[in-house]
C-alpha cells in the first residue's frame, strides 16, 4: 500500500495515500469523540471529514476542550 | 442554585448580561489545577458558577481514547462554555485557537480572548489582544476579553465591540487580589458593557471588593483549584461575589472620621 507522511500533533505518522480526514480520526480511535481539527492552519469543519483528502507532508492539528482559567 | 439570595437577584432582574446571554451568577470560574475531573465538577457545582472556561489542546494521539472528557462533567447543555486562547502570545494563534473552539462546541461563538505577552507576569500583549479582537468580532465571535487595568484600552476594547472587559485584578495565578481599585473603578464607571474582573483574585474578600467596586462579575480559577479545600472555597467565593454584589446595590454609608452612636441618647437613667 502507498502511504504518506503527515504530522498529526507534532508526531509523524504513516497513512495510506489518499486517506480522508474521516479515516485519520477512525485510525486514531477518536470516533463520537468531540473535537475540532486543523490541517495546514486552517479549521477544517467536521461537515468535511469525508471528503477530506489528506496529503503528503500536511500538518494537522486535533485539538480538545481541558481544564483551563 | 436555591439560597434565597440567589432568588431575590433573580427576582429583581440583577442578572449579568453579557452579549445576549443573561446569568443569575456574577461568578465564573475556571476549570484548570484541579486534583481530577470529579473535583472539578463538584466545585463548579458548588460555585453555583453557570460560565466555565476551558482551554483547547492537543488530544493525545495514541493513549486511551476513552479517557474521560472535561466536558461531561461540565456539560455544555447545562452550562455557557467559555473556552479561552490561554497559552497564545500571537494574535495569530489566539484566532485558530477560537476557530478550533467554536468548531468544537458547535458554532459556540463566545470566547475568552487572551494574548499573553511574557511568561513571568503572564501580563496581556495589549497590541496583539487588539488585533486578535477585531478580527474574532469580524467574524462572528463574541469576545470576552482578558486585559491589564488600564482605563483606556478597557473603553477600547468596550468601542471595538467586545461584549465584556475583563481587566486583571493582579497577575493570573497570584492571588494578590485587586492592586489598583482606583483603575477598576474608573473602568467600571466608563463601561457600557460587563466589566469582569479576571485573574489575581486570592480569597473571598477579594472578590467582595471587586464586586462592591461595582463589578458585574468575577471570573477565577485558582483562587478555588488551589485553596487547600477547593469545594469549601468554591462555596465562599459564592457567597463572597453575592454579598459584594448586594453591598453594591444597596449603596454603603458614607465614612466618617468620629464615632456616632447607635443607640439613642435620649432616655438614659443617669
Amino acid at each position: 500500500m502507498l502511504v504518506m507522511q503527515v504530522n498529526i500533533n507534532g508526531q509523524s505518522r504513516d497513512l495510506p495515500t489518499g486517506a480522508t480526514a474521516a479515516d485519520l480520526i477512525d485510525l486514531l480511535g477518536l470516533g463520537g469523540k468531540r473535537l475540532a481539527m486543523e490541517i495546514n492552519e486552517e479549521l477544517l469543519p467536521r461537515s468535511r471529514y469525508p471528503d477530506h483528502q489528506l496529503r503528503d507532508g500536511d500538518t494537522v492539528e486535533i485539538v480538545h476542550a481541558i481544564g483551563g482559567g | 442554585m436555591s439560597t434565597a439570595a440567589t432568588e431575590l437577584n433573580a427576582d429583581t432582574g440583577d442578572l449579568l448580561q453579557v452579549g445576549n446571554r443573561r446569568f443569575t451568577s456574577r461568578l465564573l470560574i475556571g476549570t484548570g489545577k484541579y486534583r481530577d475531573l470529579e473535583e472539578t465538577g463538584r466545585a463548579v457545582e458548588a460555585s453555583g458558577a453557570e460560565v466555565v472556561t476551558v482551554a483547547i489542546r492537543r488530544t493525545n494521539i495514541g493513549q486511551n481514547p476513552d479517557e474521560p472528557n472535561l466536558l461531561d462533567v461540565v456539560p455544555p447543555d447545562r452550562y455557557t462554555i467559555l473556552p479561552n486562547t490561554a497559552g497564545c502570545y500571537s494574535a495569530k494563534d489566539a484566532v485558530r485557537t477560537c476557530r478550533l473552539a467554536r468548531e468544537l462546541l458547535d458554532g459556540h461563538n463566545l470566547v475568552k480572548l487572551e494574548v499573553l505577552g511574557d511568561e513571568k507576569t503572564l501580563f496581556p500583549d495589549i497590541t496583539e489582544t487588539l488585533v486578535a479582537a477585531e478580527q474574532l468580532i469580524a467574524d462572528g465571535f463574541e469576545v470576552m476579553v482578558y486585559t491589564s487595568d488600564d482605563p483606556l484600552i478597557a473603553k477600547r476594547l468596550e468601542e471595538m465591540g467586545c461584549v465584556s472587559v475583563m481587566p486583571l485584578a493582579a497577575p493570573i495565578g497570584s492571588g494578590l487580589g485587586i492592586q489598583n481599585r482606583y483603575n477598576i473603578l474608573e473602568i467600571v464607571e466608563n463601561a457600557a458593557v460587563p466589566i469582569i474582573v479576571d485573574a489575581g483574585v486570592g480569597t473571598a474578600s477579594d472578590a467582595t471588593i471587586a464586586m462592591e467596586l461595582g463589578c458585574d462579575g468575577v471570573l477565577m480559577n485558582t483562587a478555588i483549584a488551589a485553596a487547600r479545600e477547593p469545594l469549601l472555597m468554591a462555596s465562599a467565593m459564592r457567597k463572597a461575589i453575592e454579598a459584594g454584589r448586594e453591598a453594591y446595590r444597596a449603596g454603603r454609608m458614607p465614612r466618617r472620621r468620629y464615632a456616632s452612636a447607635s443607640s439613642p441618647l435620649d432616655g438614659t437613667i443617669f
